[in-house]
């Protein structure tokens, strides 16, 4: 992905799902001065945005301080306001980095149900391919009808091999033996799928668990990276997401899906200011080339219309 | 949190000594935690803007009674107004008012759930009102789409149309409704790609399918999780296609769900049903009179409830409890009463449905009450003599040893046991005095064994 042309993608991307919210803050700011009710009002912009009423108030109140009273301009104010979000998640925007000294770095992908996992692995296959490496994909929801031979279309889409079981397979046991097949046969990406379950499940919780316990059979540093998939139309039951994942299998990264479409994601926001775990990547559509990296500018910016 | 709520308004109201009608100043205050409450269980911003008008007018026309306290008032008009604009009380059925085959549209945003719910809906109408009915999947977009809809009719049991390569969706709801009429089908589910509302070119594609097969249901299937884009989701889809049913699937997680509130007011259409797993038969009737409370954080009680009822296994629980009431309760029964909650599957899950259970299932998932547990201790159990089950104090030493070995355990895990019994009799002791009433109220904190987990203290009020 070049630079610049990612840039123009992810605007336009994220155009239409900013354009109600810069809309907005045009309404709100046409040559007004920043009292009170204005400040409301864009607070309520951006919780309209999903920030949530308690991270809208913060990034509000920060405002307050260095704006309050002033006369400005539509464009000021979406700047301003656009570099308070960015400096939220500029700490967070951080790339998933495969690390050479495992062969194979393996991805463990985790999720609510219908999140992007599968579709996410399917971009992320396609892009590591490109750049030279050779990842292997691991059918992990052994649960839901047909997931399996979607992965497999993926695999063939991406030129990647797939490994899989019988249905209904033990999910851990298939990625005990895909991971001792990569490592025979030299890949240096294991992109493990899973099935979907709710973060208030415990019986799934555990089994996530389980199959990191037996991946480390293999290798005791394994997973190397353990992604959490979340929707961007979620709202604010994405903090609980985020947390009862992290504390379950340690999540290292966020990819957020589905920000093509007209949610802005900025739950995304409070995540950052509550847990501090990188986002690595957006997905913007459901084609292999829909994955941007999270950039912290160009997301606030776009967040507010800019 | 409807809990929290409840205790923010009357400390709200606490200050105020005067009855008769709320003045506008605290009915502002009051409604400004309310707006909170609402917007942080995802309810639309001008959703809870109309809501909150709505709430205002009508407590400032009501006059306060003399046993209910101000805050109680306004917690009452609240959930009445909630109540009423997810659509009053009772479930709305399918429309199945129409000429065979009867088609319905399932329509919604990528991974909604709207494939699940077809599978779930054709099961339904085929075990409930004895339909034929044929699945029809047009997604051409999702990989293996149209394979997983075939998968999941045949565990349900339900034809399914027969893939073939190449037909656009249009051609393939044309041929599906042809099928339909020449085999006899009474309903054909039409199950479609997800898109994105702003997607023009699938949103005139799906305006296209529904004019060609004119459906009696356009199902929108939506995420309970879904945050302040419901509204947009929902006015677009409205806006092309006219829904006539809203379905909300994920209700089995622990989302305040306020998208259905959302949806609700902007379509006026009636959420229908409810998914609430991912398995086919995890499908039930919407009752708004419900999912309010919860919405609002009060908890699915009567849903509790009736969860309950099904798992639970009648007649042990009838015997169980005239056996609690005559304070006859021995380790036999505990075996039992572990079944049920084996049963009653996640127990974490069923505590979430309750108000002030937070803490108390915060605990459980602590302790990690897994399958596995309740396993463990009805092996031990089972390893004991039925003397030994019925007078539980003769086990001293050398019978624990024996019964650890005899169910793979440890001796601790035995005392553990024998323990978590002495205190479950000593509650049975406190229940008693309560008498039936009690025993209802605090029938579900009894089945929660107290020292399954350290530290865990049963609630004995708060349900
Ligand atoms: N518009 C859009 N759709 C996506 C994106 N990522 C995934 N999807 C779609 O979301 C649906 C669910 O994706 P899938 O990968 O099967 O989810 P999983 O259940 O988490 O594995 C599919 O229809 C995907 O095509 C995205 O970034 N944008
Ligand atoms: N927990 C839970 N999962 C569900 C429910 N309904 C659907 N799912 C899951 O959500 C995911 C996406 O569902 P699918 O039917 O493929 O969505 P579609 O893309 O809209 O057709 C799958 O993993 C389903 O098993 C539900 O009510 N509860
Ligand atoms: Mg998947
Ligand atoms: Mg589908």
């Amino acid at each position: 992905m070049a630079l610049g042309g990612f840039f123009s993608r992810l605007k336009e991307g994220l155009s239409r799902s900013t354009q109600k919210l810069g809309g907005g803050i045009t309404a709100v700011f046409v040559r007004r001065r920043l009292d009170d009710a204005a400040l409301d009002e864009l607070e309520e912009v951006l919780i309209g945005a999903d920030l949530g009423t308690e991270a809208a108030a913060r990034v509000i109140a920060a405002f307050r301080r260095s704006r309050f009273g002033k006369e400005v301009t539509d464009q000021e104010v979406k700047e301003a306001l656009a570099e308070e979000i960015a400096a939220i998640l500029r700490p967070v925007a951080r790339p998933l980095e495969l690390d050479p000294a495992h062969r194979p770095h393996v991805v463990l992908v985790v999720g609510v149900n219908g999140t992007g996992k599968t579709t996410t692995i399917g971009k992320l296959a396609q892009l590591w391919h490109e750049q030279g490496r050779r990842p292997m994909l691991v059918a992990g929801d052994t649960f839901r009808a047909a997931a399996v031979e979607q992965l497999q279309i993926w695999g063939q889409r991406t030129s990647c091999p797939v490994v899989a079981g019988a249905p209904e397979a033990d999910a851990a046991g298939l990625a005990f033996d895909a991971l001792g097949r990569a490592r025979t046969d030299g890949n240096d990406v294991l992109l493990v799928d899973t099935a979907g379950r709710l973060h208030n499940k415990s019986v799934l919780m555990d089994e996530l668990a389980k199959i990191i316990r037996v991946m480390r059979k293999q290798d005791p540093t394994a997973p190397h990276s353990v992604l959490l998939v979340l929707d961007a139309t979620t709202g604010q039951n994405a903090i609980q997401q985020v947390k009862v994942f992290k504390e379950m299998v340690a999540v290292t990264g966020l990819i957020v899906t589905k920000l093509d479409g007209s949610a802005r994601g900025g739950i995304v926001v409070a995540l950052a200011e509550s847990f501090g775990l990188p986002v690595h990547a957006v997905g913007v559509g459901e084609q292999a080339a829909d994955l941007r990296p999270f950039d912290a500018t160009d997301f606030a910016r776009g967040l507010v219309g800019l | 949190m409807f809990e929290a709520l409840s205790d923010k308004l009357s400390g709200v109201f606490d200050r105020l000594r005067t009855r008769g009608a709320l003045s506008e100043t605290d009915v502002g205050e009051a409604l400004r935690e309310v707006r909170l409450a609402l917007l942080d269980a995802d309810v639309a911003l001008p959703v809870v803007r109309d809501f909150i008008a709505k709430v205002r007018e009508r407590a400032l026309s009501t006059e306060v009674l003399g046993s209910v306290t101000p805050g109680q008032q306004i917690v009452k008009i609240v959930n009445d107004v909630m109540v009423a604009e997810l659509g009053g009380e009772g479930a709305v059925p399918l429309n199945l008012n129409a000429a065979a085959p009867i088609p319905m549209l399932m329509v919604g945003l990528q991974g909604s759930g709207k494939t699940t719910t077809a599978g779930k809906i054709a099961l339904r109408l085929k075990e409930r009102v004895r339909k034929r009915v044929l699945l029809a999947s047009l997604d051409t977009q999702r990989p293996a789409a149209q394979l997983q809809l075939a998968q999941l009719g045949e565990r349900a049991g339900v034809p399914s149309l027969p893939i073939v390569a190449g037909q656009t969706p249009v051609q393939i709801a044309l041929r599906a409704m042809e099928t339909g009429r020449r085999e006899g089908f009474d309903v054909v589910i039409l199950d479609t790609a997800g898109r994105l509302s702003i997607d023009e070119a699938l949103m005139e594609e799906v305006k296209a399918i529904r004019t060609a097969t004119n459906p009696a249901e356009t199902l929108l299937v939506v995420d309970a999780m879904t945050g302040q884009d419901a509204v947009n989701t929902a006015r677009a889809f409205h806006e092309a296609l006219g829904i006539t049913g809203i379905v909300l699937t994920r209700m089995d997680g622990d989302a305040r769900g306020g998208a259905a509130l959302s949806m609700r007011a902007v379509t006026g259409a009636p959420i229908k049903l409810m998914g609430l797993g991912e398995k086919l038969d995890a499908l039930e009737e919407f009752h708004p009179e419900r999912v309010a409370g919860r919405i609002l954080g009060m908890g699915d009680i009567v849903g509790l409830v009736e969860k309950a009822g099904e798992t639970i296994d009648q007649d042990e629980a009838e015997k169980l409890a005239a056996k609690m009431a005559r304070g006859k309760f021995d380790l036999e029964d505990l075996a039992a009463q572990l079944r049920q909650i084996g049963r009653m599957g996640s127990l974490s899950g069923i505590l979430g449905m309750l108000p002030g259970m937070g803490k108390v299932k915060a605990q459980l998932d602590d302790a990690k009450l897994d399958p596995k547990i309740l396993k463990r201790q009805e092996a031990i159990i089972s390893s004991m003599t039925p003397k030994e089950r019925r007078a539980p104090d003769i086990i001293k030493a050398s019978r624990k040893k024996r019964i650890a070995s005899g169910s793979g355990t440890t001796v601790q895990d035995v005392n553990k046991l024998l323990k978590q019994f002495d205190d479950m009799s000593a509650m049975m002791k406190r229940m008693n005095k309560l008498g039936q009433k009690g025993l209802m109220r605090h029938g579900l904190s009894a089945l929660l064994p107290k020292g399954m987990a350290q530290g865990n203290r049963p609630p004995g009020r708060g349900f």
